[in-house]
Protein backbone atom coordinates (compact mmCIF):
# COMPACT_ATOMS: atom_id res chain seq x y z
CA UNK A 1 0.00 0.00 0.00
CA UNK A 2 2.65 2.34 1.47
CA UNK A 3 4.77 1.44 -2.02
CA UNK A 4 1.58 2.42 -4.03
CA UNK A 5 1.16 5.56 -2.46
CA UNK A 6 5.02 6.98 -2.99
CA UNK A 7 4.46 5.43 -6.52
CA UNK A 8 1.72 7.64 -7.02
CA UNK A 9 3.23 10.93 -5.60
CA UNK A 10 6.11 10.34 -6.88
CA UNK A 11 4.65 10.86 -10.46
CA UNK A 12 1.95 13.05 -9.56
CA UNK A 13 2.67 15.06 -12.98
CA UNK A 14 2.80 12.12 -15.30
CA UNK A 15 -0.40 11.13 -13.46
CA UNK A 16 -1.68 14.73 -14.00
CA UNK A 17 -0.74 14.21 -17.53
CA UNK A 18 -2.08 11.08 -18.48
CA UNK A 19 -5.43 11.95 -17.12
CA UNK A 20 -5.62 15.15 -19.19
CA UNK A 21 -4.47 13.33 -22.49
CA UNK A 22 -6.95 10.88 -21.91
CA UNK A 23 -9.84 13.79 -21.97
CA UNK A 24 -8.29 15.13 -24.59
CA UNK A 25 -7.70 12.30 -26.83
CA UNK A 26 -11.81 11.35 -26.17
CA UNK A 27 -12.83 15.28 -27.32
CA UNK A 28 -10.77 15.46 -30.32
CA UNK A 29 -12.75 11.99 -31.34
CA UNK A 30 -15.91 11.77 -30.20
CA UNK A 31 -18.13 13.95 -32.68
CA UNK A 32 -16.13 13.17 -35.92
CA UNK A 33 -18.29 12.60 -39.13
CA UNK A 34 -17.92 8.22 -39.64
CA UNK A 35 -16.23 8.97 -43.43
CA UNK A 36 -13.27 10.51 -41.79
CA UNK A 37 -12.99 7.45 -39.37
CA UNK A 38 -10.38 5.48 -41.82
CA UNK A 39 -8.22 8.41 -41.92
CA UNK A 40 -8.14 9.28 -38.50
CA UNK A 41 -7.81 6.04 -37.50
CA UNK A 42 -4.24 6.07 -39.98
CA UNK A 43 -3.48 9.67 -38.62
CA UNK A 44 -3.41 8.16 -35.45
CA UNK A 45 -1.59 5.21 -35.94
CA UNK A 46 1.05 7.24 -37.36
CA UNK A 47 1.34 9.24 -34.59
CA UNK A 48 2.04 6.37 -32.09
CA UNK A 49 4.89 5.91 -34.65
CA UNK A 50 6.47 8.04 -31.68
CA UNK A 51 7.72 5.10 -30.27
CA UNK A 52 10.46 5.37 -32.97
CA UNK A 53 11.81 8.29 -30.22
CA UNK A 54 12.40 4.81 -27.79
CA UNK A 55 14.12 3.05 -30.32
CA UNK A 56 16.75 5.74 -31.44
CA UNK A 57 17.69 6.38 -27.29
CA UNK A 58 18.03 2.61 -27.05
CA UNK A 59 19.99 1.54 -30.37
CA UNK A 60 22.10 5.27 -29.55
CA UNK A 61 23.41 4.05 -25.72
CA UNK A 62 24.07 0.48 -27.23
CA UNK A 63 27.89 -0.18 -26.58
CA UNK A 64 29.96 -0.68 -29.92
CA UNK A 65 30.78 -4.24 -28.90
CA UNK A 66 26.84 -5.20 -27.88
CA UNK A 67 25.56 -6.56 -31.26
CA UNK A 68 22.54 -7.69 -29.91
CA UNK A 69 21.37 -4.26 -28.51
CA UNK A 70 22.85 -3.07 -31.71
CA UNK A 71 21.01 -5.53 -33.95
CA UNK A 72 18.02 -5.44 -32.49
CA UNK A 73 18.27 -1.59 -32.29
CA UNK A 74 18.48 -1.29 -35.43
CA UNK A 75 15.22 -3.15 -36.50
CA UNK A 76 13.61 -1.60 -34.23
CA UNK A 77 14.23 1.66 -35.69
CA UNK A 78 13.78 0.52 -38.69
CA UNK A 79 10.11 -0.30 -38.37
CA UNK A 80 9.59 2.51 -35.86
CA UNK A 81 10.53 4.89 -39.09
CA UNK A 82 7.84 2.16 -41.05
CA UNK A 83 5.48 3.48 -38.81
CA UNK A 84 5.95 7.11 -38.96
CA UNK A 85 6.69 7.46 -42.40
CA UNK A 86 4.25 4.73 -43.67
CA UNK A 87 1.21 6.15 -41.50
CA UNK A 88 1.32 9.72 -42.28
CA UNK A 89 2.10 9.25 -46.07
CA UNK A 90 -0.91 6.67 -46.45
CA UNK A 91 -2.99 9.48 -44.43
CA UNK A 92 -2.43 11.92 -46.90
CA UNK A 93 -3.11 10.07 -49.81
CA UNK A 94 -6.21 9.07 -48.13
CA UNK A 95 -7.08 12.77 -47.51
CA UNK A 96 -5.46 13.75 -50.55
CA UNK A 97 -8.77 12.76 -52.03
CA UNK A 98 -10.59 14.50 -49.98
CA UNK A 99 -9.35 17.59 -50.89
CA UNK A 100 -9.90 17.80 -54.72
CA UNK A 101 -13.28 18.97 -54.72
CA UNK A 102 -13.36 21.60 -51.88
CA UNK A 103 -16.81 22.53 -51.88
CA UNK A 104 -20.03 21.01 -49.99
CA UNK A 105 -18.35 20.20 -46.65
CA UNK A 106 -18.92 18.15 -44.17
CA UNK A 107 -22.48 16.29 -44.35
CA UNK B 1 20.65 22.17 -25.12
CA UNK B 2 18.21 20.25 -22.67
CA UNK B 3 16.17 22.97 -22.46
CA UNK B 4 15.99 23.04 -26.62
CA UNK B 5 15.08 19.33 -26.92
CA UNK B 6 12.07 19.85 -24.20
CA UNK B 7 10.64 22.35 -26.12
CA UNK B 8 11.14 20.62 -29.20
CA UNK B 9 9.34 17.86 -27.28
CA UNK B 10 6.52 20.32 -26.47
CA UNK B 11 6.21 21.58 -30.24
CA UNK B 12 5.79 17.87 -30.62
CA UNK B 13 3.02 17.48 -28.55
CA UNK B 14 1.31 19.93 -29.60
CA UNK B 15 1.25 19.10 -33.11
CA UNK B 16 0.28 16.11 -32.38
CA UNK B 17 -3.15 17.19 -30.42
CA UNK B 18 -3.56 20.04 -33.12
CA UNK B 19 -3.03 17.56 -36.25
CA UNK B 20 -5.39 15.26 -34.66
CA UNK B 21 -7.89 17.90 -34.37
CA UNK B 22 -7.74 19.22 -37.17
CA UNK B 23 -8.13 15.45 -38.91
CA UNK B 24 -11.29 15.67 -37.25
CA UNK B 25 -12.97 17.81 -40.00
CA UNK B 26 -12.70 17.01 -43.63
CA UNK B 27 -11.60 20.66 -44.66
CA UNK B 28 -8.66 20.60 -42.73
CA UNK B 29 -7.78 17.28 -42.16
CA UNK B 30 -5.18 17.34 -44.83
CA UNK B 31 -3.31 20.18 -42.93
CA UNK B 32 -4.09 18.27 -39.31
CA UNK B 33 -1.71 15.32 -40.41
CA UNK B 34 0.82 17.57 -42.02
CA UNK B 35 1.11 19.59 -38.66
CA UNK B 36 1.18 16.19 -37.30
CA UNK B 37 4.22 15.06 -39.25
CA UNK B 38 5.99 18.13 -38.57
CA UNK B 39 6.04 17.71 -34.91
CA UNK B 40 6.88 14.28 -35.71
CA UNK B 41 9.86 15.28 -37.46
CA UNK B 42 10.76 17.88 -34.64
CA UNK B 43 10.34 15.25 -32.07
CA UNK B 44 13.07 12.62 -33.83
CA UNK B 45 15.24 15.05 -35.14
CA UNK B 46 15.53 17.16 -31.70
CA UNK B 47 16.39 13.69 -30.20
CA UNK B 48 18.78 13.02 -32.79
CA UNK B 49 20.63 15.82 -32.16
CA UNK B 50 19.84 17.74 -29.28
CA UNK B 51 20.20 15.04 -26.68
CA UNK B 52 23.51 16.01 -24.42
CA UNK B 53 23.57 15.96 -20.99
CA UNK B 54 26.72 17.87 -19.60
CA UNK B 55 28.10 18.04 -22.78
CA UNK B 56 28.01 14.67 -23.74
CA UNK B 57 26.37 13.03 -26.46
CA UNK B 58 23.97 10.44 -24.86
CA UNK B 59 22.78 8.89 -29.03
CA UNK B 60 26.00 6.81 -29.96
CA UNK B 61 25.65 5.01 -32.76
CA UNK B 62 24.47 7.52 -35.07
CA UNK B 63 25.73 6.02 -38.04
CA UNK B 64 23.70 3.10 -37.87
CA UNK B 65 20.39 5.46 -36.45
CA UNK B 66 20.52 7.42 -39.60
CA UNK B 67 21.05 4.72 -41.89
CA UNK B 68 18.01 3.28 -40.54
CA UNK B 69 15.73 5.96 -40.52
CA UNK B 70 17.01 6.30 -44.16
CA UNK B 71 15.85 2.31 -44.84
CA UNK B 72 12.53 2.46 -42.90
CA UNK B 73 12.14 6.21 -44.97
CA UNK B 74 12.23 4.97 -48.04
CA UNK B 75 10.65 1.42 -47.81
CA UNK B 76 7.48 2.95 -45.97
CA UNK B 77 7.33 5.20 -48.71
CA UNK B 78 7.32 2.93 -51.57
CA UNK B 79 5.38 1.17 -49.84
CA UNK B 80 2.71 3.85 -48.59
CA UNK B 81 2.68 5.12 -52.10
CA UNK B 82 2.50 1.88 -54.01
CA UNK B 83 -0.65 0.50 -51.99
CA UNK B 84 -3.67 0.52 -53.98
CA UNK B 85 -6.55 2.60 -52.62
CA UNK B 86 -8.59 -1.23 -51.87
CA UNK B 87 -5.28 -2.64 -49.50
CA UNK B 88 -5.13 0.96 -47.34
CA UNK B 89 -7.02 -0.84 -44.79
CA UNK B 90 -4.16 -3.68 -44.54
CA UNK B 91 -1.18 -1.45 -44.89
CA UNK B 92 -2.61 0.45 -41.98
CA UNK B 93 -2.79 -2.87 -40.20
CA UNK B 94 0.89 -3.51 -41.08
CA UNK B 95 2.16 0.22 -40.28
CA UNK B 96 0.54 -0.15 -36.64
CA UNK B 97 2.21 -3.65 -36.29
CA UNK B 98 5.59 -2.28 -36.95
CA UNK B 99 4.90 -0.07 -34.13
CA UNK B 100 3.97 -2.50 -31.64
CA UNK B 101 7.05 -4.47 -32.99
CA UNK B 102 9.32 -1.54 -32.38
CA UNK B 103 7.85 -1.25 -28.62
CA UNK B 104 8.65 -4.88 -27.49
CA UNK B 105 11.90 -4.29 -28.97
CA UNK B 106 12.81 -1.50 -26.88
CA UNK B 107 11.63 -3.65 -24.27
CA UNK B 108 13.45 -6.46 -24.97
CA UNK B 109 16.72 -4.54 -24.88
CA UNK B 110 16.28 -3.12 -22.39
CA UNK B 111 15.32 -5.96 -20.01
CA UNK B 112 18.82 -7.20 -21.22
CA UNK B 113 20.53 -4.09 -19.71
CA UNK B 114 19.40 -4.86 -16.47
CA UNK B 115 20.20 -8.74 -16.74
CA UNK B 116 23.61 -7.54 -17.58
CA UNK B 117 24.39 -5.07 -15.46
CA UNK B 118 22.95 -7.25 -12.16
CA UNK B 119 25.29 -9.78 -13.70
CA UNK B 120 28.29 -7.55 -14.33
CA UNK B 121 28.20 -5.97 -10.78
CA UNK B 122 28.23 -7.25 -7.28
CA UNK B 123 24.82 -6.47 -6.42
CA UNK B 124 24.48 -10.18 -5.66
CA UNK B 125 27.24 -10.86 -3.44
CA UNK B 126 26.26 -8.00 -1.26
CA UNK B 127 22.72 -9.15 -0.94
CA UNK B 128 23.74 -12.58 0.10
CA UNK B 129 26.13 -11.29 2.77
CA UNK B 130 23.87 -8.19 4.33
CA UNK B 131 21.21 -9.34 3.27
CA UNK B 132 18.23 -6.81 1.16
CA UNK B 133 17.43 -3.80 2.88
CA UNK B 134 13.69 -3.14 3.93
CA UNK B 135 12.33 -0.88 1.80
CA UNK B 136 15.08 -1.57 -1.36
CA UNK B 137 14.23 -3.15 -4.76
CA UNK B 138 16.74 -4.26 -7.41
CA UNK B 139 14.61 -3.02 -10.39
CA UNK B 140 12.15 -0.46 -9.06
CA UNK B 141 8.49 -1.49 -9.94
CA UNK B 142 8.02 1.90 -12.03
CA UNK B 143 11.47 0.81 -13.73
CA UNK B 144 9.87 -2.62 -14.31
CA UNK B 145 6.39 -1.99 -15.08
CA UNK B 146 6.88 0.17 -18.58
CA UNK B 147 9.56 -2.47 -19.43
CA UNK B 148 6.55 -5.33 -19.02
CA UNK B 149 3.66 -3.25 -20.53
CA UNK B 150 5.79 -2.28 -23.59
CA UNK B 151 6.76 -5.54 -24.18
CA UNK B 152 3.41 -7.38 -23.59
CA UNK B 153 1.41 -4.89 -25.35
CA UNK B 154 3.68 -4.35 -28.38
CA UNK B 155 4.11 -8.19 -29.10
CA UNK B 156 0.04 -8.31 -28.52
CA UNK B 157 -0.57 -5.01 -30.99
CA UNK B 158 2.54 -6.67 -33.67
CA UNK B 159 1.14 -10.25 -33.60
CA UNK B 160 -2.70 -9.03 -33.70
CA UNK B 161 -1.72 -6.69 -36.49
CA UNK B 162 -0.36 -9.13 -38.71
CA UNK B 163 -3.34 -11.04 -38.47
CA UNK B 164 -5.51 -8.88 -39.50
CA UNK B 165 -3.57 -7.71 -42.11
CA UNK B 166 -3.64 -11.51 -43.19
CA UNK B 167 -7.29 -11.58 -42.78
CA UNK B 168 -8.12 -8.75 -44.33
CA UNK B 169 -6.39 -9.72 -47.89
CA UNK B 170 -7.80 -13.35 -47.46
CA UNK B 171 -4.50 -15.17 -46.71
CA UNK B 172 -6.06 -16.13 -43.39
CA UNK B 173 -9.35 -17.57 -42.57
CA UNK B 174 -11.58 -17.53 -39.22
CA UNK B 175 -10.39 -19.89 -36.65
CA UNK B 176 -12.36 -20.69 -33.39
CA UNK B 177 -12.97 -23.52 -31.28
CA UNK B 178 -15.42 -24.37 -27.94
CA UNK B 179 -14.23 -22.35 -24.86
CA UNK B 180 -11.59 -20.10 -26.81
CA UNK B 181 -13.30 -17.08 -24.28
CA UNK B 182 -12.07 -19.03 -21.60
CA UNK B 183 -8.67 -19.76 -22.68
CA UNK B 184 -8.37 -16.74 -23.80
CA UNK B 185 -8.73 -15.18 -19.98
CA UNK B 186 -6.63 -18.08 -18.94
CA UNK B 187 -3.76 -16.90 -21.22
CA UNK B 188 -4.06 -13.19 -20.15
CA UNK B 189 -3.84 -14.55 -16.44
CA UNK B 190 -0.70 -16.78 -17.30
CA UNK B 191 0.55 -13.55 -18.55
CA UNK B 192 0.22 -11.33 -15.69
CA UNK B 193 1.47 -14.38 -13.70
CA UNK B 194 4.68 -14.99 -15.34
CA UNK B 195 4.85 -11.05 -15.55
CA UNK B 196 5.25 -11.39 -11.78
CA UNK B 197 7.33 -13.82 -11.41
CA UNK B 198 9.92 -12.54 -13.89
CA UNK B 199 9.90 -9.58 -11.43
CA UNK B 200 9.97 -11.59 -8.26
CA UNK B 201 13.08 -13.74 -9.58
CA UNK B 202 15.31 -10.80 -10.36
CA UNK B 203 14.49 -9.38 -7.32
CA UNK B 204 15.00 -11.60 -4.55
CA UNK B 205 18.36 -12.65 -7.08
CA UNK B 206 17.01 -16.19 -7.53
CA UNK B 207 19.52 -18.41 -8.73
CA UNK B 208 19.23 -19.90 -12.14
CA UNK B 209 18.40 -18.74 -15.32
CA UNK B 210 15.52 -16.40 -15.54
CA UNK B 211 12.98 -17.17 -18.26
CA UNK B 212 10.53 -15.61 -16.78
CA UNK B 213 10.19 -12.66 -19.13
CA UNK B 214 10.57 -14.89 -22.55
CA UNK B 215 7.71 -16.72 -21.04
CA UNK B 216 5.83 -13.41 -20.85
CA UNK B 217 6.72 -13.09 -24.07
CA UNK B 218 5.84 -16.08 -25.56
CA UNK B 219 2.42 -16.27 -24.03
CA UNK B 220 1.91 -12.43 -25.09
CA UNK B 221 2.27 -13.61 -28.74
CA UNK B 222 -0.28 -16.33 -28.28
CA UNK B 223 -2.69 -14.21 -26.73
CA UNK B 224 -2.56 -12.18 -29.88
CA UNK B 225 -3.19 -14.59 -31.86
CA UNK B 226 -6.11 -15.75 -29.70
CA UNK B 227 -7.23 -12.39 -29.83
CA UNK B 228 -7.36 -11.84 -33.53
CA UNK B 229 -8.22 -15.36 -34.66
CA UNK B 230 -12.06 -15.91 -33.89
CA UNK B 231 -13.07 -12.31 -35.26
CA UNK B 232 -14.75 -12.25 -38.53
CA UNK B 233 -12.94 -10.36 -41.19
CA UNK B 234 -15.81 -7.86 -41.47
CA UNK B 235 -15.04 -6.99 -38.09
CA UNK B 236 -11.31 -6.39 -38.79
CA UNK B 237 -11.37 -2.78 -38.90
CA UNK B 238 -12.99 -2.43 -35.23
CA UNK B 239 -9.81 -4.90 -34.47
CA UNK B 240 -7.21 -2.63 -35.94
CA UNK B 241 -8.79 0.51 -34.58
CA UNK B 242 -8.32 -1.45 -31.11
CA UNK B 243 -4.88 -2.49 -31.78
CA UNK B 244 -3.66 0.87 -32.74
CA UNK B 245 -4.74 2.76 -29.26
CA UNK B 246 -2.96 -0.49 -27.50
CA UNK B 247 0.47 0.53 -29.69
CA UNK B 248 -0.10 4.25 -28.51
CA UNK B 249 0.11 2.64 -25.15
CA UNK B 250 2.79 0.53 -25.42
CA UNK B 251 4.67 3.81 -26.76
CA UNK B 252 3.51 5.47 -24.09
CA UNK B 253 5.20 3.21 -21.32
CA UNK B 254 8.66 4.40 -23.48
CA UNK B 255 7.85 7.74 -22.47
CA UNK B 256 7.35 6.55 -19.15
CA UNK B 257 10.70 4.37 -19.20
CA UNK B 258 12.62 7.59 -20.78
CA UNK B 259 11.07 10.36 -19.09
CA UNK B 260 9.92 11.32 -22.34
CA UNK B 261 7.25 13.46 -22.59
CA UNK B 262 6.62 13.80 -26.39
CA UNK B 263 6.40 9.50 -26.19
CA UNK B 264 4.35 10.04 -23.45
CA UNK B 265 1.92 12.49 -24.39
CA UNK B 266 1.47 11.01 -28.35
CA UNK B 267 1.31 7.24 -26.69
CA UNK B 268 -1.50 8.03 -24.23
CA UNK B 269 -3.48 10.55 -26.69
CA UNK B 270 -3.30 7.94 -29.54
CA UNK B 271 -4.44 5.53 -26.77
CA UNK B 272 -7.17 7.23 -25.53
CA UNK B 273 -8.14 8.29 -29.20
CA UNK B 274 -8.34 4.92 -30.87
CA UNK B 275 -9.87 3.36 -27.70
CA UNK B 276 -12.84 5.89 -28.10
CA UNK B 277 -12.89 5.77 -32.16
CA UNK B 278 -12.97 1.85 -31.69
CA UNK B 279 -16.41 2.58 -29.63
CA UNK B 280 -17.63 4.83 -32.13
CA UNK B 281 -16.68 2.32 -34.96
CA UNK B 282 -18.71 -0.17 -32.99
CA UNK B 283 -22.01 1.77 -32.48
CA UNK B 284 -21.60 2.74 -36.51
CA UNK B 285 -22.27 -0.84 -36.86
CA UNK B 286 -25.35 -1.18 -33.92
CA UNK B 287 -22.61 -3.78 -32.28
CA UNK B 288 -21.14 -3.69 -28.92
CA UNK B 289 -17.00 -3.69 -28.50
CA UNK B 290 -17.78 -7.54 -26.53
CA UNK B 291 -19.55 -9.10 -29.13
CA UNK B 292 -17.42 -7.98 -31.51
CA UNK B 293 -14.39 -9.47 -30.05
CA UNK B 294 -16.25 -12.84 -28.83
CA UNK B 295 -16.71 -12.91 -33.21
CA UNK B 296 -20.42 -13.32 -32.96
CA UNK B 297 -21.11 -11.77 -36.45
CA UNK B 298 -19.33 -12.56 -39.58
CA UNK B 299 -18.76 -15.98 -38.38
CA UNK B 300 -20.30 -18.94 -40.40
CA UNK B 301 -22.97 -19.29 -42.47
CA UNK B 302 -24.77 -21.98 -41.08
CA UNK B 303 -24.72 -19.81 -37.66
CA UNK B 304 -28.19 -18.30 -38.56
CA UNK B 305 -30.75 -16.53 -40.64
CA UNK B 306 -33.77 -17.99 -42.01
CA UNK B 307 -33.37 -19.89 -45.30
CA UNK B 308 -34.26 -17.50 -48.09
CA UNK B 309 -35.35 -19.06 -51.39
CA UNK B 310 -37.65 -17.54 -54.59
CA UNK B 311 -36.68 -16.87 -58.22
CA UNK B 312 -33.87 -14.52 -58.97
CA UNK B 313 -34.58 -11.75 -61.67
CA UNK B 314 -31.66 -11.62 -64.02
CA UNK B 315 -31.81 -8.79 -66.10
CA UNK B 316 -29.51 -7.31 -68.48
CA UNK B 317 -27.30 -4.37 -69.33
CA UNK B 318 -29.30 -2.61 -71.76
CA UNK B 319 -32.54 -2.61 -69.95
CA UNK B 320 -31.25 -1.32 -66.98
CA UNK B 321 -29.38 1.22 -69.10
CA UNK B 322 -32.99 2.25 -70.52
CA UNK B 323 -34.46 2.11 -66.70
CA UNK B 324 -31.70 4.80 -65.37
CA UNK B 325 -31.70 7.41 -68.32
CA UNK B 326 -35.60 7.43 -68.20
CA UNK B 327 -35.19 7.62 -64.45
CA UNK B 328 -35.64 10.97 -62.35
CA UNK B 329 -34.14 9.68 -59.82
CA UNK B 330 -31.06 7.51 -59.27
CA UNK B 331 -29.14 6.17 -56.03
CA UNK B 332 -25.88 4.56 -55.85
CA UNK B 333 -24.59 2.37 -53.26
CA UNK B 334 -21.56 1.08 -53.54
CA UNK B 335 -20.25 -1.43 -51.50
CA UNK B 336 -17.11 -3.88 -51.47
CA UNK B 337 -17.65 -5.30 -54.82
CA UNK B 338 -17.10 -2.00 -56.13
CA UNK B 339 -13.26 -1.37 -54.19
CA UNK B 340 -12.33 -4.72 -55.26
CA UNK B 341 -13.54 -4.24 -59.03
CA UNK B 342 -11.65 -0.82 -59.23
CA UNK B 343 -14.84 0.67 -60.25
CA UNK B 344 -15.18 3.82 -59.06
CA UNK B 345 -13.99 5.61 -62.12
CA UNK B 346 -16.07 4.29 -64.50
CA UNK B 347 -19.18 4.64 -61.41
CA UNK B 348 -18.05 8.41 -61.38
CA UNK B 349 -18.37 8.55 -65.19
CA UNK B 350 -21.96 6.80 -64.90
CA UNK B 351 -23.11 9.26 -62.79
CA UNK B 352 -21.79 12.05 -65.12
CA UNK B 353 -23.76 10.53 -68.30
CA UNK B 354 -26.94 9.86 -66.01
CA UNK B 355 -26.69 13.51 -64.53
CA UNK B 356 -26.21 15.14 -67.84
CA UNK B 357 -29.23 13.46 -68.77
CA UNK B 358 -31.47 15.41 -66.24
CA UNK B 359 -31.10 12.22 -63.60
CA UNK B 360 -30.61 13.40 -59.76
CA UNK B 361 -28.01 10.77 -59.32
CA UNK B 362 -26.75 10.32 -55.49
CA UNK B 363 -24.76 7.58 -53.38
CA UNK B 364 -25.95 5.99 -50.19
CA UNK B 365 -22.75 5.59 -48.18
CA UNK B 366 -23.56 2.80 -45.15
CA UNK B 367 -21.11 3.86 -42.42
CA UNK B 368 -19.22 0.11 -42.84
CA UNK B 369 -19.75 -0.20 -46.67
CA UNK B 370 -16.44 -1.59 -47.61
CA UNK B 371 -13.53 -2.61 -45.51
CA UNK B 372 -13.81 0.24 -43.53
CA UNK B 373 -15.47 3.34 -41.86
CA UNK B 374 -15.46 5.65 -44.91
CA UNK B 375 -13.80 3.27 -47.27
CA UNK B 376 -16.63 4.40 -49.69
CA UNK B 377 -15.70 7.91 -49.53
CA UNK B 378 -11.99 7.49 -49.82
CA UNK B 379 -12.62 5.46 -52.75
CA UNK B 380 -15.32 7.57 -54.86
CA UNK B 381 -13.09 11.07 -53.77
CA UNK B 382 -10.42 9.67 -55.45
CA UNK B 383 -12.50 9.29 -58.93
CA UNK B 384 -13.18 12.72 -58.08
CA UNK B 385 -16.84 12.21 -57.19
CA UNK B 386 -18.19 15.63 -55.13
CA UNK B 387 -18.43 15.18 -51.84
CA UNK B 388 -22.07 16.66 -51.11
CA UNK B 389 -22.98 13.37 -53.13
CA UNK B 390 -22.50 10.87 -50.89
CA UNK B 391 -25.09 11.04 -48.32
CA UNK B 392 -25.12 9.25 -45.25
CA UNK B 393 -27.32 6.46 -44.44
CA UNK B 394 -29.27 8.40 -41.82
CA UNK B 395 -30.04 11.32 -44.32
CA UNK B 396 -30.68 9.34 -47.20
CA UNK B 397 -32.81 6.86 -45.65
CA UNK B 398 -35.88 8.98 -46.20
CA UNK B 399 -34.94 9.42 -49.86
CA UNK B 400 -35.28 5.71 -51.25
CA UNK B 401 -39.25 5.68 -51.60
CA UNK B 402 -39.11 8.74 -54.07
CA UNK B 403 -36.29 6.86 -55.65
CA UNK B 404 -36.35 5.16 -59.22
CA UNK B 405 -33.76 2.95 -59.57
CA UNK B 406 -31.16 1.79 -57.15
CA UNK B 407 -28.12 0.44 -58.12
CA UNK B 408 -26.25 -1.93 -55.53
CA UNK B 409 -22.62 -2.25 -56.60
CA UNK B 410 -21.00 -4.89 -54.72
CA UNK B 411 -22.41 -4.34 -51.68
CA UNK B 412 -24.84 -7.04 -50.01
CA UNK B 413 -25.21 -7.13 -46.35
CA UNK B 414 -25.73 -3.42 -45.55
CA UNK B 415 -28.92 -3.86 -47.68
CA UNK B 416 -29.56 -6.92 -46.24
CA UNK B 417 -33.41 -6.67 -44.86
CA UNK B 418 -32.96 -9.66 -42.44
CA UNK B 419 -31.12 -7.06 -40.00
CA UNK B 420 -34.85 -5.31 -39.36
CA UNK B 421 -37.24 -8.52 -39.98
CA UNK B 422 -35.29 -11.62 -39.05
CA UNK B 423 -34.43 -11.30 -35.28
CA UNK B 424 -32.38 -15.06 -35.73
CA UNK B 425 -29.93 -13.28 -38.40
CA UNK B 426 -26.63 -12.52 -37.10
CA UNK B 427 -26.40 -9.17 -37.97
CA UNK B 428 -29.73 -8.66 -37.01
CA UNK B 429 -29.91 -4.74 -35.51
CA UNK B 430 -27.29 -3.38 -37.76
CA UNK B 431 -28.74 -0.36 -39.18
CA UNK B 432 -29.40 -0.72 -43.03
CA UNK B 433 -30.23 0.86 -46.04
CA UNK B 434 -33.52 0.67 -46.77
CA UNK B 435 -33.29 0.18 -50.69
CA UNK B 436 -36.10 -1.91 -50.96
CA UNK B 437 -38.62 1.32 -50.69
CA UNK B 438 -37.56 2.04 -53.68
CA UNK B 439 -39.47 1.69 -57.11
CA UNK B 440 -37.01 -0.81 -58.91
CA UNK B 441 -33.57 -2.50 -57.66
CA UNK B 442 -30.42 -3.37 -60.10
CA UNK B 443 -27.74 -5.19 -57.75
CA UNK B 444 -24.42 -5.82 -59.93
CA UNK B 445 -22.99 -8.66 -58.27
CA UNK B 446 -20.35 -11.39 -59.37
CA UNK B 447 -22.78 -14.71 -58.33
CA UNK B 448 -25.29 -15.27 -55.84
CA UNK B 449 -22.17 -15.76 -53.01
CA UNK B 450 -22.91 -14.69 -49.70
CA UNK B 451 -21.71 -11.19 -48.36
CA UNK B 452 -18.69 -10.94 -45.52
CA UNK B 453 -21.54 -12.36 -43.23
CA UNK B 454 -21.93 -15.11 -44.85
CA UNK B 455 -26.12 -15.13 -45.04
CA UNK B 456 -28.64 -15.46 -47.78
CA UNK B 457 -30.35 -12.04 -48.81
CA UNK B 458 -33.85 -11.90 -49.44
CA UNK B 459 -33.60 -8.22 -51.45
CA UNK B 460 -32.00 -10.58 -54.16
CA UNK B 461 -35.64 -12.05 -54.28
CA UNK B 462 -37.61 -9.74 -53.77
CA UNK B 463 -39.83 -9.24 -57.02
CA UNK B 464 -38.53 -5.40 -57.70
CA UNK B 465 -34.95 -6.74 -57.80
CA UNK B 466 -32.85 -7.52 -61.12
CA UNK B 467 -29.72 -8.78 -60.88
CA UNK B 468 -27.02 -7.92 -63.23
CA UNK B 469 -23.73 -10.66 -62.78
CA UNK B 470 -20.53 -10.08 -63.62
CA UNK B 471 -17.71 -8.02 -62.23
CA UNK B 472 -18.86 -4.54 -61.13
CA UNK B 473 -16.43 -2.90 -63.21
CA UNK B 474 -17.66 -4.69 -66.43
CA UNK B 475 -21.23 -3.95 -65.90
CA UNK B 476 -20.63 -0.26 -64.99
CA UNK B 477 -18.59 -0.32 -68.51
CA UNK B 478 -21.76 -1.88 -70.05
CA UNK B 479 -24.01 0.55 -68.36
CA UNK B 480 -21.72 3.13 -69.79
CA UNK B 481 -22.10 2.11 -73.64
CA UNK B 482 -25.90 0.97 -73.28
CA UNK B 483 -26.76 4.97 -71.84
CA UNK B 484 -24.06 6.22 -74.31
CA UNK B 485 -25.45 4.17 -77.04
CA UNK B 486 -29.26 5.53 -75.98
Amino acid sequence: MEQILSFIGNNITYIYLIGLMIFVGIELISHVPSVLHTPLMSGANAIHGVVLIGAIIVLGKADASDYFSLVVGFVGVFVGTLNVIGGFVVTDRMLEMFKKKPKGGNK
Amino acid sequence: MQHLLEICYLIGSFGFIIGLKLMGQPDSARKGNLIAAFGMAVAVFATLFLSKTGGFQVIGNIGYILAAIALGTVVGALMAKRVQMTAMPEMVSIFNGMGGLAAALISIIEWRDIEHKIKESDVAEMVAVLGLPEGFSIVPLAHYLPIIAGLIIGAISFVGSIIAWGKLNGKIGDFRFAGQQFINAIVLIAIIAAAYMNYHHVNTLEAGTNIWFYVTMGLAIIYGLLFVFPIGGADMPVVISLLNSFTGVAAACGGFLYDNNVMLMGGVLVGSAGTILTVVMCKAMNRSLTNVLIGMAGSNSSSGGAAVSGNVREVQATDVAVMMKYASKVIIVPGYGLAVAQAQHVCHELENLLADEGVDVKYAIHPVAGRMPGHMNVLLAESNVEYDKLIEMEHINSEFPTTDVVLVVGANDVVNPAAKTDPTSPIYGMPILDVDQAKQIVVLKRSMKSGYAGIENALFFDPKCGMLFGDAKDSLQKLVNEVKAL
